[in-house]
């Protein structure tokens, strides 16, 4: 179906989008302009590390074999074997441990050493992602999440958002809270980039739920009738969720501090998006709707958890990520229909309680494996390479202490940013003299 | 000759510029700046989180006047920035000793 190939190149660069620069915008947009660079290049170079790991030795351990946590490394290593015609899939998966590596950086904003996070990149995603992926959506004979527990994940519920959540929760455990936390305002530095980040997230987004259909196997000849009823279906579901959270988060936030904000907007489409993307393909409309509101709404109000708990988890991983994505698995146990990508009755729906208790047991699984395994990670690195950078250069700017960088020059006439290489070595030696 | 210097409303600069230009002030410098008076500042929500902004967005008005000038400047200014509401902002005069015109080297009264 050559059809198919063009629509999965689409999907592939959707997804793609969300990283760099979607997710870049987004977190970026919400740290303070003394961080804002180091924010969008954990991003980018999440893309870089990841990706290339990811046909290195990734796609053969998700998808080279079986295995009940993963499949071997080196079956497929750097693609050998595998069919050119299907780099495509590969490059498609690829974007998925892209973005949920790049996900949990918005947990640790602002204070993390850049070498700190180019080393948890590939070790996580090694020790993390990729079984984490391979238990999901391999469904082989022995895969755990999806095979021997059954549990449904269309696009990523467990394997994206709630590991890259875990993770992230572990990881502000771990690392700690920023200086000044709960003491000092530190609000977001342009909503309009976090705005822009949102909705090219949405956009892409289509890429990630729409072309997981790669798991249905509902893409050769003899089943297009299938394959438009699970694009459209999965398309409507996302775009209903994602309005429905929005309404969410914004009546939420109107109730409970009486203003309805841009942030709320920005963030009621993540969660609804998070939530959706587990049920994307197992629930009809209706059942779409319910998840996006409930996934805005309580989203909207465990993103406070944090000042009551404690932990500074900077822009809110757990509370979108982890809680939507938690939101948006378990409900497919009650709005699942079996016309469905999985064929499953929920509660709801007359099929009992079998598909909520798989449903749960996928995501106590896909807890307990990252937040285990993140946790070692962790604390590998706090007690080795270490992840702070110093009080100093936290309190002065990361961009310029760990990039040599600034994002913004906002006063021209006066900055030796402007001038020429001559100028700027003199402006720098008067420096010095005066020091 | 005195420094007028006021502090006022950003959506009050344009009214005030036009009555000083009316009453026939030929210079200013204007600077957008930021602080707080007695009412402080306000309270800004993201995500749930109130914070208190100490820091509100003013605009500084500078104009140095003849001595005779500085009581009809001070009143245009209060009179066209007033709203009578909190944050309405300040005006105060110093004492200016000298003024150099940089172009021509002129002084005082002849550099105004």
């Amino acid at each position: 179906m050559d059809g198919y190939y063009a629509f999965m190149l689409v999907a592939t660069l959707l997804v793609l989008m969300m990283t760099v620069p979607a997710l870049a915008l987004f977190y970026g947009g919400m740290s303070r302009s003394k961080s804002v660079l180091n924010m969008m290049m954990m991003s980018f170079v999440s893309a870089a590390i990841v990706g290339i790991l990811y046909v290195l030795v990734g796609w053969s351990m998700g998808f080279g074999g079986d295995g009940v946590f993963f499949a071997n490394p080196f079956e497929l290593f750097a693609l050998d074997g595998v069919a050119t015609s299907d780099y495509i899939f590969v490059m498609f998966q690829m974007t998925f441990a892209v973005i949920t590596a790049a996900l949990i950086s918005g947990a640790i904003a602002d204070r993390v050493k850049f070498s700190a996070w180019l080393l948890f990149l590939p070790i996580w995603a090694f020790l993390v992602y990729f079984p984490m992926a391979h238990m999901v959506f391999s469904c082989t004979d022995e895969a755990l999440i999806c095979t021997k527990i059954g549990a449904q994940d269309y696009a990523g519920g467990t394997a994206v958002h709630i590991n890259a959540g875990v993770a992230a929760l572990v990881l502000v455990l771990v690392v700690g809270k920023r200086l000044g936390f709960r003491r000092e305002p530190m609000r977001p530095h342009n909503l309009t980039l976090t705005m822009l980040g949102a909705g090219m997230l949405w956009m892409g987004w289509y890429g990630f739920n729409v072309g997981s259909i790669v798991f249905t196997g509902s893409n050769d000849e003899e089943n297009m009738a299938q394959f438009f009823s699970e694009t459209g279906r999965t398309f409507a579901n996302t775009t209903m969720a994602t309005m429905a959270a929005i309404l969410g988060w914004l009546i939420i936030e109107r109730l409970l501090h009486g203003k309805a904000t841009s942030l709320g907007a920005a963030s009621g489409i993540v969660a609804g998006l998070v939530a959706i993307t587990p049920a994307a393909g197992a629930v009809n409309i209706s059942g779409a709707l319910a998840i996006g509101v409930v996934a805005g709404a309580v989203c909207a109000w465990a993103v406070s958890w944090k000042f009551r708990l404690g932990y500074d988890d900077s822009l809110d991983v757990v509370g979108v990520h982890l809680v939507g994505g938690i939101i948006g698995t378990v409900l497919i146990g009650l709005f699942s229909t079996s016309a469905g990508a999985g064929g499953i009755d929920g509660l709801f729906y007359g099929g009992g309680v079998d598909s909520l208790v798989d449903q749960t047991l996928g995501v106590l699984v896909a807890i307990a494996y990252s937040g285990i395994l993140t946790a070692v990670i962790a604390l590998a690195i706090k007690f080795t390479l270490g992840w702070r950078v110093t009080e100093e250069a936290e309190v002065e700017g990361i961009d310029f202490d760990q990039h040599g960088e600034s994002a913004y020059d906002l006063h021209t006439s006066l900055s030796p940013s402007g001038s020429t290489g001559v100028l700027a070595t003199a402006t720098k030696s008067t420096e010095g003299a005066n020091a | 000759m005195k420094l007028v210097t006021a502090v006022i409303k950003p959506h009050k600069w344009e009214d005030v510029r036009e009555a000083l230009e009316t009453f026939g002030v030929t210079g200013m410098t204007v600077s957008e700046v930021s602080g707080y008076g007695r009412q402080k500042g306000h309270t800004e929500v993201y995500r749930g989180a109130e914070y208190d902004i100490a820091l509100v967005p003013k605009i500084r008005i500078e104009i140095v006047v003849d001595d005779g000038d500085v009581t009809d400047v001070v009143g245009i200014v209060v009179k066209t920035a007033q709203t009578g509401r909190i944050g309405d902002g300040k005006v105060w005069v110093s004492p200016v000793e000298t003024v150099v015109r940089v172009r021509t080297g002129d002084r005082d009264e002849a550099a105004l």
